[in-house]
């Protein structure tokens, strides 16, 4: 291939605040349409914006998040164009001077893609479009929703697709946003470009508009390359243009024309000042900012010595983490990290179909019994396996360790009885031991089955085979 | 004339409702003529006037404005009362929320009797693009009643509203208070909320008020100029203005600026170096300044200015309220003659310019640069006032114009704003207040500017020259409602 791809990204993200960005309508989504406004939101004339600080506090929250300045001073502008979903034909949002810029997000093929800026806006209506007629609906208008453009620094579209994930990630462990791509809390415009090898300016560049998932950027994406590159082959020029991309064809195709194309007239919005952030909120917000998800996977790698693919999938999820966390905060035995981890994504994930179950992660075994579970591990109280069986019987039925486990179970061996056990399994089990006498050193596996089985599963299972493997050879 | 109203009150007099009725009645005589009304709350206006009533017949004490009728400009949001900017795109509109000012009024149980005329959407110096057709003068009918606020200044002038609020986006309130021989304040920008105020220029807009007085205009400034949450551009008022309109002005330094009598009428200059003469006499000191820049105002004023409104009017598509248009195919063809049937030539022709002056490749040359000269206008506006406390000038080069005349010439009638404009540019307050009476019979005002929320030194000053000249150039003209003859 002789080609090589660009792309940037520009990625709307829906804030979680309780209200809106400038009044005080809730942001839920659910609602009968059209309940969710009053007077400002829908801009019935005289009316003004207030901007909401906790808007400014939470894209504060996603610049540290994504390795940004913080401006001392931005402002927010007026974005002019008619449409009947945006009642004031303008949107309130900031064009010059962002309230975040100049950040990054590192990539784990070890590439960092520059992030240029982060601003706030307003999110606009909805169409409605039902019986050959068109309605709107405004209780979205107004929900506050921050940009975040990327450098063109993406070489591929897994690039593209895996800074999205981390993006997600990352906004939904500072708790920002939810971050759902089908429900449109998260929004994507692609820009692509493709250049020769080696060649060091851009092309020119497209943009795909709206993007609901990550396997249509992946086809867009894809679609789009192979047709400018067919382009240039042919001695032709990649027109700059605004795209949409249609799903049941995989075709991009242009969204208007160059007549129609957008002069968005910015200006200074006169009904709000300047926006002053202190330094002292600055650091007092990087202060209150949780762990992210990036480095708590390098951390749970480091200290926890989890491999990586497992850590992976416990910081996926806010809660599981946290849950993880919890649990192994007394812990002293380094196995025990791995095996709070092998035991939640064993037994605990399989319980949990959806995503959305995943990220509430509600459960029936709090950390405590699950450090008390640990603790038994720990201590060669129990084995593996039973274990597993209390787990097991108290996420079904949110019983304690204690009310699970008896104190028989308890009881430690004595050699003694573990050398009676194995003799049992010798004894009852001829086949197995001709088998192993013949070479099939798998088959002790059934003897110390059988020893596990006699002893509840107290026994250890090395020393059992040891023993085995003695008396056999006897 | 509101404390003497308030007075009669109190002594049982006259009740709230019997005051109100002798509006309504005086409005039903005088304004098929005058026009300054577009919407009559008769019912309404009784209504309150009965709570009024309630409470001087049980012996409670009432605030000044309390039971004495009043008007507001057609451009302040009233719930349930028709608004309608006097533009044919909002002739149906019914707001559902109150402006802050007509609820701080109301708090005070003022008596709303209606909404006042003026040019579509404030755009205009004569009230002549109003789509309900333009408010007259008072003392000549024949004329004009000034712009934008011309409604509210020719009710007031003819006795036909005890007081009114107005905007002033560039000389608004204080030019047809001019024409119309009554008091106009335009406030700091900021000092009184906007929110309710539907946006003509956002950063140049500000509501004040007209009176017959400037005893009344600072009574009713020190109830509305109070800080708003829900605008955030506004600050209140420092200090009321009402305990110093009897200061001492001997000593006071009033600066006078060549720049401002350049296109002015010999009988208004000498009308206001009359005026400049009887504040020597009172004591004060005059020195001369310099705004070297004021020459551009105009230019500024007329592209920032239709740069918001192209923006601000952008929402008047047919969707939401207003008129839509009867036949259209797509939602884009809907807007485009919604618009086009909904709104007046001069509102048009600044949509058209706003829109040129901010696209892209003209933004750096026009708007840009307009900017940066508004700075240098407030800060030459900054340094004079290092030299004196007040600034004096005609408030308007000429009298008020025939109906028609300016018609003609629309640059015409933009050059009649070239000595108010600077005042809106700056952000700082100005007053106008009658200091003659032309040959033919019409106000002539005189203009005070002074630096950010100076109102207290701008109303005291006016009130101590009504008081030296013995309100000689308030005029009655129509048949109103006066309190001299209740």
């Amino acid at each position: 291939m002789k080609y090589e791809i660009v792309l940037g990204l520009e990625t709307h993200v829906e804030l979680s605040t309780k209200t809106k960005i400038f009044c005080g309508c809730t942001t839920s989504f659910k609602g009968e349409p059209n309940t969710h406004c009053c007077p400002i939101c829908i801009g019935l004339p005289g009316t003004m914006p207030k901007l909401n600080e906790e808007v400014v506090n939470f894209a504060i929250m996603a610049g540290l998040a994504t390795n940004c300045k913080i401006a001392e001073f931005s402002k927010m502008d007026r974005k002019n164009y008619v449409y009947p979903d945006l009642p004031k034909a303008y949107q309130i949002s900031q064009h010059d001077k962002p309230l975040c810029y100049d950040g990054s997000i590192s990539l784990s093929n070890g590439r960092v893609i520059g992030i240029e800026r982060i601003h706030i806006e307003e999110d606009a209506g909805k169409l409605i479009h039902q019986a050959g007629k068109t309605f709107v609906d405004y209780n979205r208008g107004g929900v506050p929703l921050i940009e975040i453009v990327t450098r063109p620094d993406f070489r591929d579209v897994e690039e593209a697709v895996e800074y999205l994930e981390l993006l997600q990630l990352n906004m939904r462990y500072i708790n920002v946003s939810d971050c759902k791509m089908q429900e449109g809390s998260l929004r994507c415009d692609v820009n692509v470009s493709v250049r020769l090898k080696g060649e060091e300016k851009l092309g020119t560049r497209t943009e795909i508009k709206n993007m609901n998932s990550f396997n249509n950027i992946r086809k867009a994406v894809n679609f789009e390359k192979e047709r400018q590159i067919e382009i240039l082959e042919n001695g032709g020029k990649v027109q700059q243009e605004t795209l949409r991309f249609d799903v049941a064809t995989g075709v991009t195709s242009p969204m208007r024309s160059k007549e129609d194309a957008h002069d968005y007239r910015y200006f200074k919005e006169p009904d709000l000042g300047l926006i002053y952030v202190e330094r002292q909120k600055v650091e007092e917000i990087k202060k209150s900012l949780p762990e992210l998800a990036h480095n708590k996977l390098l951390r749970y790698v480091e200290e926890f010595k989890l491999p990586v693919l497992d850590a992976k999938l416990l910081v996926e999820y806010k809660a599981v983490a946290d849950y993880f966390e919890k649990s192994v905060e007394n812990v002293k035995d380094v196995n025990s990290y791995k095996n709070c981890c092998n035991l939640i994504l064993s037994l605990i994930f399989s319980k949990f179909e959806t995503e959305a179950e995943k990220e509430n992660f509600k459960i029936l075994v709090s950390e405590k019994e699950m450090a008390k579970l640990l603790n038994l591990l720990e201590t060669k109280k129990i084995r593996n396996n039973m274990a597993k069986k209390a787990l097991e019987e108290m996420l079904e039925t949110g019983k304690k360790v204690e009310e699970v486990i008896s104190f028989e179970d308890l009881k430690e061996i004595t050699k003694e009885e573990l050398e009676n056990f194995c003799k049992d399994a010798v004894k009852n089990n001829e086949k197995a031991v001709k088998d192993f006498l013949n070479g099939k050193t798998k088959a002790i596996k059934a003897l110390v089955g059988h020893v596990m089985k006699l002893s509840k599963g107290r026994a250890d299972a090395n020393l059992a085979e040891k023993i085995l493997e003695e008396l056999i050879n006897k | 004339m509101i404390l003497e109203f308030n007075r009669l009150l109190k002594e049982k007099k006259i009740s709230s409702k019997e005051l109100t009725k002798k509006y309504l009645n005086a409005i039903k005589n005088v304004d098929d003529e005058l026009n300054s009304y577009v919407t009559v709350e008769e019912e309404f206006a009784l209504n309150s006037a009965d709570v009024v009533d309630e409470k001087i017949k049980n012996n409670e004490e009432i605030s000044p404005l309390e039971g004495i009728p009043f008007t507001l400009k057609d451009n302040i949001s009233t719930k349930g009362i028709k608004t309608t900017c006097c533009s044919k795109i909002l002739e149906n509109y019914l707001p559902i929320y109150d402006a802050f000012v007509w609820e701080r009024l109301k708090e005070n149980n003022a008596i709303l009797l209606g909404k006042a005329n003026m040019d579509e959407f404030a755009m205009g110096s004569t009230c002549e693009t109003s789509y309900f057709k333009g408010a007259k003068n008072p003392h000549n009918t024949k004329c004009v009643a000034g712009g934008s606020s011309g409604g509210v200044t020719a009710a007031v002038g003819a006795g036909i509203a005890a007081y009114g609020l107005g905007s002033d986006t560039g000389g608004s309130i204080r030019q047809p208070s001019s024409f119309c021989g009554v008091v106009g304040l335009k406030p700091t920008y900021g000092a009184v909320s906007r929110f309710g105020l539907i946006a003509f220029a956002s950063s140049l807009d500000q509501v004040g008020p007209i009176a017959t007085s400037a005893q009344d205009a600072a009574l009713v400034y020190d109830e509305i100029a109070l800080k708003d949450n829900k605008d955030t551009t506004s600050t209140g008022l420092k200090e009321k203005t009402f305990p110093h309109l009897n200061d001492e002005i001997s000593g006071v330094k009033i600066g006078i600026a060549k720049e401002f009598f350049s296109y002015v009428d010999e009988e208004v200059k000498a009308k206001v170096d009359e005026a400049i003469k009887t504040y020597e006499k009172l004591g004060a000191k005059i020195v001369e300044i310099s705004l070297p820049s004021l020459d551009f105002s105009l230019v500024v004023y007329y592209i920032i200015a239709s740069a918001e409104a192209s923006s601000n009017l952008g929402r008047y598509d047919g969707i939401r309220y207003g008129i839509r248009a009867n036949s259209y195919g797509s939602i884009h063809e809907m807007i485009c003659k919604t618009r086009s049937e909904g709104f007046g030539r001069e509102v048009k022709r600044r949509i058209l310019l706003g829109t040129y002056v901010l696209s892209s490749g003209f933004y750096d040359a026009y708007y840009k640069k307009a900017n940066l000269v508004r700075g240098k206008i407030m800060r030459e506006f900054k340094d004079a006032f290092k030299s004196c406390d007040v600034i004096l000038t005609p408030t308007s080069p000429t009298t008020a114009f025939e109906a028609g005349y300016s018609k003609k010439d629309p640059v015409l009638n933009y050059m009649a704003d070239i000595c108010t404009v600077p005042v809106n540019i700056a952000g700082i307050p100005a007053i106008s207040f009658p200091c003659g009476i032309s040959g033919s019979n019409l106000p002539i005002g005189v203009q005070l500017i002074g630096p950010h929320f100076s109102e207290a030194k701008l109303l005291n000053m006016a009130n101590i020259f009504e008081k030296e000249t013995n309100r000689c150039y308030f005029k009655k003209v129509l048949k109103g409602v006066y309190p001299d003859e209740i």
